[in-house]
């Protein structure tokens, strides 16, 4: 997979992550050109689309497009599989996802999705040992506020009244 | 609290973000957190770090500038706490890219973390090296990764399995260090590992053969075993979906096995009954299902020969095919290609469901259906799927056009059983989406239609009509053009019906209409308007009831905006008016345009072309390099007396004589342009003008060649006389520029001239041969002494016709000579009759030297090329 893109219906990038080298220009580029193929498509037609000689694979959950970009000769129907991978674990995790939940948590998202893939592939079949293992960093995270104590989290509390 | 650092919380920040109206509010809130974030960093402030970094992502997500955030990134993987460190990586996997220098600096804390005793930390460190390492990170890394294959984590190894993927992929040298690490990933049970394990066997095995030897002989066993179990294995809530365990792990096994398999008959046999027992027991009513069978047929596809498999694979196919699901089909489609290597009789059979593949709603599958209906055609099947591809062009969208017309044409082109056929087919396309249309088809097209010279009248006719029905494809309205010019009077004279053609009465004017109307139509380019000029032009002898209309037209373009018609306009009604005595033979028809040549120039196989002097090095003496046997180019033919009836020689005389204008003999037949004797100097001007040494001349070559590529150049040679004597025109010498300026202003031809003056000089036998004999006679203009003109009278001496009869002549560098093409190009038996041409030096260093030529006579006779070289030193002595 060279790169997971997740995009708003209304064209608005929620996600964005590269395993292959892009530069930032390419970069918006690939996702100018993207949004306006794959937004304009027809509901009924199938999720792939052919793009400068790889191929896209998308599917759409509720308001959120969910785009990964892989070589010509990959597995179409398992990219769609690792899509849906992918966004069931989102639920899990989050519990019933909406898009507000990867707006607000973005960084969350792409932990977990750092559980699902490294370097474009795929890491973990189990959506079960995904949730855990990110669970168990989030608790890590949360010790370490707990220890450092006040300062942090007093400063956070004081901020948010 | 620092009044700089920004107090809001990431939350807000994003919340303040979505409340923006206006992309101006938005940047400018982007632009306060940015300025804040600056602030925070120049100050080193510790507590916000991290939330600055978030606030930075989600504003780089955005499409601002963050590179100041770099910085951050290192400092936070450098901090020692699991929160900053999880925050960093990301950081540095989002800001950064390996490209960045930056990122070298991270090195060492990645090193560190490898080896930190918290393992999610560790797995940090693995994920941010697997997704952004660079090959120096990779070669520096390497050994903690493969150290961390065994770890006692699972969750460990898997991530280092991966990161191990990146590593060989940047640097493959690595490859066999981690090859024994991998096997042993096979053996694992946890699925997160045994996923990863195949994987980085898989990539292995891409990178380096050995590997690929080596899991050959030790693994294919284990791996068949491993997906027997988990083909069998019973429902487990952890890895089902739609009722398969686990299918990421079985397609990872297949895809391993298919790398195994191919090109070893042993392997492939280990694996098929596993493959039979995946293929036939699958569930196909999930897209999980499918999945795994496309990946099982593609394996079966390519490892080796086992008929058995491959009619359930083909069946599993037809099945997609007919699945309404069109992402199914896709992948259907998709793997026909490559199955047609394989079986392509088997493919045949779906042809029908594939055509009907090219007319979905669904672009993506229309392309792939088009690719596979672009195979399956062959001699046998090749008209009906044209017709129905052709039929299909009507009705399919814009986008989809270029696509299919280009398919259509290549096909046509590679398939036609007979040219009426080409012809047909090409002129349904071009009407239909002649805008679509390549040049190079056209150019094609019309080299096919000179060569068809039965077929002349009929495709003239033909095109006339459907180009009066429409002047809304271009390349439809040049081609008609084209021909209109050439063969007019077979449009009006009916000549050539043929039995399936509905006569038609067009008048010579009526022709001249059309000629006018693609004149003067807005909407046509500018080659379209100078075809068709030309086209006119040639019209003016073939219809000399119109001459009149004609030179009015042609007149009325010498007021053009375009320099190129006007000049055009200037230099035809130039010949319209002064020149009777020529125009015939310009306006000739244009001689049969070698298929050879195009089709080799085409295939761009640049040394054979060279070697075959299909091609041939030709200098303008500005040196801009033309293609010389541009066959398109040449459309306006200043030489068809000369030129052989069949292109019996080479394009590059051919050019040569139509630039008989002015042009000095710039190209050389086939003979010399390969002969070893261009040491000598006299030759060498021969080949190249007499200025450039003999290294820039087959420079030059490659010049033209790949010029000859360009779709450029034959369109601006379209229009042959003109732009071709201006070329030459503002880079000769002035003398011999004089030639051409003579034609433009009419102040009296040459031949005319030296008549007037009578010869001063008595003539000289310059060359006499057993069978041919060539005599000059001279003359020069008064006020002139430095240019000589000559006359070259030929006769043959032997009792049989010479044809396709060139004369070239060569001369040193201080003389400078000029070919007027020859009066005939067969030269009648025993001295009943002769040909004549002119030749004009100039000698820049007049009383000094005198005249010197080295000449080359080539001429078939008896279906045999004979060749005649001499030099010729008895000029007279003050030439």
């Amino acid at each position: 997979i060279h790169f997971v893109l997740l995009i708003s219906r209304q064209g608005k990038v929620r996600l964005t992550k590269w395993y292959s080298t892009y530069s930032k220009k390419e970069r918006s580029k690939v996702l100018r050109e993207l949004s306006g193929v794959i937004l304009t498509r027809g509901p009924r037609l199938c999720n792939f689309v052919e793009w400068r000689g790889l191929k896209v694979v998308y599917k759409r959950y509720a308001s959120l497009y969910f785009c990964m970009c892989m070589d010509p000769d990959g597995n179409e129907l398992e990219i769609l599989e690792i899509i849906h991978h992918y966004v069931e674990v989102l639920d899990r995790y989050f519990g019933s996802v909406c898009e507000l939940d990867l707006i607000y948590n973005f960084h969350k998202a792409y932990y977990i999705l750092d559980e699902i893939l490294i370097s474009g592939e795929l890491q973990e079949s189990s959506k079960r040992t995904v949730v855990r293992s990110v669970a168990a960093q989030d608790s890590l995270v949360e010790a370490a506020k707990e220890e450092t104590g006040s300062t942090i989290s007093n400063i956070i509390a004081l901020a948010a009244k | 609290m620092n009044p700089f650092s920004s107090g809001t919380r990431l939350r807000d920040m994003i919340r303040a973000i979505r409340a923006c109206k206006t992309a101006a509010e938005e940047r400018a809130v982007v632009r306060k957190e940015c300025a804040a974030i600056r602030a925070a960093i120049n100050e080193n402030d510790q507590d916000y770090r991290h939330r600055n970094l978030a606030k930075l992502m989600f504003i780089h997500m955005l499409g601002y500038p963050t590179h100041f955030g770099q910085m951050e990134c290192l400092k936070l993987i450098a901090s020692t706490g699991f929160p900053e460190k999880r925050i960093g990586y990301l950081g540095l996997m989002l800001l950064l890219d390996e490209r960045q220098e930056v990122l070298m600096l991270v090195t060492n804390s990645l090193k560190q973390d490898l080896n930190h005793s918290n393992q999610y930390i560790v797995g940090l460190a693995l994920c941010a090296l697997g997704n952004i390492s660079s090959a120096e990170m990779a070669r520096d890394l390497a050994p903690d990764v493969e150290r961390l294959l065994q770890f006692r984590d699972p969750n460990i190894r898997k991530k280092a399995a991966l990161c191990s993927i990146r590593i060989i992929k940047k640097v493959p040298d690595l490859a066999e260090n981690f090859m024994h690490p991998a096997s042993s990933l096979l053996k694992e049970k946890h699925h997160g590992v045994l996923i990863t394990g195949v994987q980085l066997c898989t990539d292995l095995c891409k990178v380096s053969s050995e590997a690929l030897e080596y899991f050959r002989e030790n693994c294919i066993e284990g791996l068949v075993k491993t997906l027997r179990d988990i083909a069998n294995s019973p429902y487990s809530p952890e890895y089902d979906i739609a009722g398969i365990t686990d299918p990421f792990l079985h397609i990872r096994l297949l895809k391993l096995l298919r790398i195994l398999g191919q090109g070893d008959a042993g392997a492939s046999d280990c694996m098929t009954d596993i493959l039979a027992q995946v293929a036939s027991r699958t569930e196909s009513n999930k897209n999980a299902g499918n999945a795994i069978l496309y990946e099982c047929v593609e394996t079966i596809m390519s490892i080796e020969d086992n008929g058995g498999l491959r009619v359930l694979a083909i069946n599993i196919l037809g099945r997609f095919l007919s699945n309404r699901d069109n992402n199914i089909r896709y992948v259907g489609l998709n793997m026909l290609m490559k199955a047609i290597m394989v079986d392509a009789k088997a493919v045949q059979r779906h042809r029908a469901t594939i055509l009907e593949c090219v007319k979905d709603s669904d672009a993506s599958i229309q392309k792939r259906a088009l690719e596979l209906v672009y195979l399956l055609v062959n001699e046998s099947n090749v008209k009906p799927l044209t017709k129905e591809l052709i039929e299909y062009l009507e009705v399919s969208n814009q986008e989809f056009k270029g696509d299919i017309t280009a398919k259509i044409c290549s096909l046509v082109e590679k398939f036609s059983p007979a040219k009426i056929w080409y012809i047909d087919q090409m002129l349904k396309v071009l009407s239909e989406a002649g805008n679509f249309v390549k040049d190079e088809v056209w150019h094609a097209l019309i080299i096919v239609i000179s060569n068809a010279s039965d077929l002349h009248g009929y495709t003239v006719r033909a095109l006339y009509r459907v180009s009066q029905a429409s002047t809304e494809q271009e390349s439809l309205v040049r081609v008609a053009v084209w021909c209109v010019g050439e063969y007019g009077d077979m449009l009006v004279n009916n000549v050539g019906m043929l039995d399936i053609e509905e006569p038609i009465t067009v008048t010579e004017s009526d022709a001249v209409d059309a000629m006018e109307v693609a004149i003067k139509c807005q909407r046509l380019g500018l080659t379209t308007k100078a075809m068709a000029l030309i086209a006119l032009f040639k019209l003016s002898s073939r219809f000399p009831s119109c001459s009149e209309r004609i030179k009015d037209i042609i007149v009325q373009n010498k007021r053009s905006l375009v320099l190129e018609l006007q000049q055009r306009s200037i230099e035809f009604s130039c010949i319209l008016q002064k020149h009777h005595n020529i125009r015939s033979a310009l306006v000739e028809r244009m001689p049969i345009l070698d298929e050879a040549t195009f089709t080799g120039r085409k295939a761009g196989s640049l040394p054979t072309a060279v070697s075959a002097s299909s091609i041939i090095p030709c200098n303008l003496p500005n040196g801009i390099a033309k293609p010389a046997a541009a066959p398109i180019g040449d459309l306006l033919d200043l030489s068809s007396d000369d030129a052989p009836p069949a292109p019996v020689s080479s394009g590059g005389d051919f050019l040569q004589d139509l630039l008989g204008v002015d042009l000095s003999p710039a190209s050389a037949p086939s003979g010399t342009s390969q002969s070893p004797k261009t040491g000598t100097d006299v030759l060498l001007d021969l080949l190249s003008i007499g200025t450039l040494p003999p290294v820039q001349s087959s420079s030059s070559a490659i010049d033209i060649l790949s010029s000859s590529h360009d779709n450029k150049a034959p369109v601006a040679n379209l229009n042959g006389l003109a732009s071709h004597s201006s070329l030459s025109a503002n880079a000769t010498s002035p003398a011999s520029s004089a030639g051409m300026m003579d034609l433009l202003n009419g102040t009296g031809a040459i031949t005319q001239k030296h008549e007037e003056n009578g010869p001063a000089y008595p003539s000289l036998v310059a060359y006499e041969s057993s069978t041919l004999r060539m005599t000059f006679n001279f003359s020069k203009q008064p006020g002139n002494p430095q240019t000589t003109f000559i006359q070259a009278t030929f006769t043959n001496l032997s009792p049989n016709v010479y044809n396709g009869f060139l004369f070239q002549a060569a001369v040193p560098k201080f003389l400078q000579l000029h070919l007027d093409p020859a009066s005939s190009n067969t030269l009648p038996a025993s001295g009943n009759g002769s040909i004549t041409q002119c030749l004009k030096v100039t000698n820049t260093q007049h009383g000094k030297k005198s005249l010197v030529m080295r000449i080359r006579i080539a001429y078939k006779t008896n279906d045999k090329d004979v060749l005649e070289e001499g030099q010729i030193n008895n000029f007279p002595r003050d030439l």
